[in-house]
């Protein structure tokens, strides 16, 4: 595989010495236009690689907060073309920042997997995480993506052994995901000195960055979390500053984008401090 | 995954284990009270040789009721929540969950952690914890924990992905009895196991009550462990006709309007398997709609959606309205109150034993009794009970 955007950033990020920010917002949430301009402002509030969540139904790795983020932006009529409609939309004006769509494996199936990935890389997608896809069905659309010149990033979690491990490393690229507690997103925060022996063992097994998830929601979390791996991925924390932000009617006010980002840059200030 | 490894590596053990074996066969006998009877419905066949006869027919197959109705807490759920018990118990997990629908996997379940001394927690979506409110009385009576779930549109299908999030994150200690034939693999597979019992019984009964294997095998269709368990151990026969009947609900042209995800959906993927789906365009799972709620399933188990593409099994929907129909013929000509779910199963009957020879042997898989949906019934029928 040819170089990609994550591998240009963790590269950069390495030679500055700091842990990469990764921000994870749905596509469409609270509604396209509010969705595009917290997109287009995550870059200078700090993130450093952009996961960006393909709205589903049913995201059964998700807690309340993912879930009600993917919901609201189905009912603003958020689907796969105007998800990969936002990624060019970006595009046209961050040609660096990396950005990963997430998500689960049937919208992109109905789609088309082929046409899926034809239409992401054209838009300017770098990465997917579809975590509902096994390292059992590379075939399916891991392998496929890589041939798009597309980094299909895995999760690794507490109760992945030794076993499982190469199986899971075997075809990622871009970077590792280490999901830090057992569980799904926003759940409790993990213990720190536990995620830490595991990255360490994983590490000798893999030269690819490992970014952390799952639980982290302040600054001083993002920081402690950080420290031994190459990246933090905060969501949950994030998602609920749109949510907080709403009006009664769950519509965007003022203060939608603002807010969201201010998170944003405290995480970055944590992290950078 | 690790845990479905985990699983999957125990089911395999278990299964090869002859004492596993001997305990699940002496509760279903002692316990669930099987095998439950072949039932041959003698005035139903009369009616629908009547009805062949007035359309100039010669026909009317002879039906027989497999009567899974009459296990303990009611339907043939209980075939499966004591073989996945047993296996829970073996692989040392000491907290139980399950997703319900309508309630029946859910008492099921709330039955066996009582009989074995297991706490239990059960996912139930809001709406149906409101529509439901005898089942979720008796899971409580039972010592059973019931959380209403909120998310999505508060039904089975969320119910389900609460389960699932309940278990990924309490894996260590908790055991995930699933109640159909869908989910992550290996559970289609295990549950088939469990609720083949339903069709080796029957092997075993037709050949003592008329010298032979039957002729036709009819089945309703939730995610299709009722099902999957009366056909299993027929699919090598390839003489004999095969039916799975599908909610129809207000009928399949009505969008969002049933519950048929072979007749009326489309293919997908969903807990990691490839079948058919209630889904819009763009990928994301419908709520689907039906007049029983244990057929309410956005999806179908990945067995059923490889035997309708392989065509060894007809898939077919039947209506609200023929359902309730099918409902009120069956107790009055059976003195048998059907559970709203086979009574799908019975509408297709009444449309296909009549063009069927008189020598033909019917089996329809009668897998719940309708104590549960007399509410509704009442209310469909413009009653007030
Ligand atoms: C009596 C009865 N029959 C059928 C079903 C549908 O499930 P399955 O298709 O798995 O048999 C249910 C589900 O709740 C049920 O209670």
């Amino acid at each position: 595989m040819t170089e990609t955007r994550i591998d240009k950033r963790f590269q950069d990020l390495k030679a500055e010495g700091r842990p990469a920010l990764v921000t994870f917002i749905s596509a469409g949430d609270p509604d396209f236009e509010t969705s595009k301009e917290i997109l287009l402002g995550l870059p200078s509030a700090g993130a450093d690689i952009i996961e960006l969540g393909m709205p589903f139904s049913d995201p059964m790795a998700d807690g309340p907060a993912i879930q009600e983020s993917s919901i609201r932006a189905l009912k603003a009529g958020q689907n796969m073309s105007k998800t990969l409609q936002l990624v060019s939309q970006f595009r046209q004006v961050d040609i660096k920042t990396p950005i990963v769509l997430m998500g689960y494996y049937n919208p992109i199936y109905v789609y088309g997997p082929e046409r899926f990935l034809e239409a992401a890389s054209k838009a300017g997608v770098d990465g997917l995480i579809v975590v509902d896809l096994p390292p059992e069905a590379d075939d399916e659309l891991c392998i496929p993506a890589m041939d798009h010149g597309i980094n299909f990033i895995r999760l690794a979690t507490p109760t992945t052994d030794s076993v499982r491990l190469p199986m899971v490393l075997k075809n990622t690229s871009g970077f590792l995901y280490y999901v830090s507690i057992t569980g799904i997103t926003g759940s409790k925060a993990p213990d720190v000195s536990k995620v830490h022996e595991h990255i360490e063992r994983i590490k000798v097994r893999t030269n690819l960055p490992i970014a952390i998830g799952f639980g982290v929601k302040t600054g001083e979390q993002a920081k402690n979390i950080a420290k031994g791996a190459n990246g933090v991925v905060v969501g949950s924390a994030i998602v609920n500053a749109i949510r907080d932000s709403l009006d009664t009617d769950g519509g965007a006010t003022q203060k939608t984008v603002s807010r969201t980002l201010d998170v944003v840059k405290d995480l970055s200030r944590a992290l950078t401090a | 995954m690790p845990l479905i490894l985990d699983l999957e590596r125990a089911y395999n053990e278990a299964r090869s284990d002859a004492g596993c074996d001997a305990e699940l066969n002496d509760l279903l006998a002692h316990y669930a009270g099987r095998p439950s009877p072949l039932y041959y419905a003698q005035r139903l066949t009369e009616h629908l040789r009547e009805v062949a006869t007035k359309d100039g027919q010669t026909g009317g197959a002879k039906v027989y009721f497999k009567r899974d109705e009459l296990n303990h807490t009611g339907s043939h759920k209980i075939n499966n929540c004591l073989g996945q018990i047993l296996l829970a118990r073996r692989m040392g997990k000491t907290r139980i969950i399950a997703e319900t629908g309508a309630g029946q996997h859910g008492v099921a379940v709330a039955t066996v952690c009582a009989r074995f001394g297991l706490p239990c927690e059960i996912f139930m979506g809001a709406t149906d914890v409101e529509r439901q409110k005898p089942n979720v009385f008796r899971m409580n009576l039972l010592g059973a924990k019931v959380h209403a779930v909120t998310s999505g549109a508060g039904t089975l299908k969320d119910a389900m992905n609460e389960a699932l999030r309940d278990w990924v994150s309490n894996v260590e200690n908790t055991y995930y009895i699933i109640g159909t034939a869908a989910g992550p693999h290996p559970y289609p597979e295990l549950v088939r196991d469990f609720q083949s019992v339903i069709g080796n019984e029957l092997r075993q009964q037709m050949m003592e009550r008329e010298g032979r294997l039957p002729d036709t095998l009819v089945a309703c269709i939730g995610g299709g462990s009722n099902a999957i368990g009366l056909f299993h151990p027929f699919l090598d026969d390839a003489e004999i006709e095969i039916y799975g009947v599908e909610a129809g609900g207000h009928g399949i042209d009505v969008p969002n309007g049933h519950a048929a995800s072979m007749s009326g959906g489309s293919p997908g993927v969903l807990h990691g398997n490839r079948t058919f789906l209630l889904q819009n365009e763009d990928g994301q799972i419908l709520e689907g709609h039906s007049i029983s709620a244990g057929l309410d399933y956005p999806g179908v188990g990945p067995e059923h959606a490889w035997l309708k593409e392989t065509g060894r099994v007809n898939y077919v929907p039947a209506t609200d309205k023929e359902a309730l129909t099918a409902f009120q013929l069956c107790t009055r000509l059976e003195g048998i109150i059907p559970a709203l779910e086979p009574s799908h199963a019975l509408a297709f009957v009444t449309k296909l034993a009549p063009t069927l020879p008189r020598d033909n042997l019917l089996v329809m898989n009668m897998c719940g009794r309708g104590d549960k949906d007399i509410f509704a019934v009442a209310g469909h029928l413009g009653m007030d009970i």
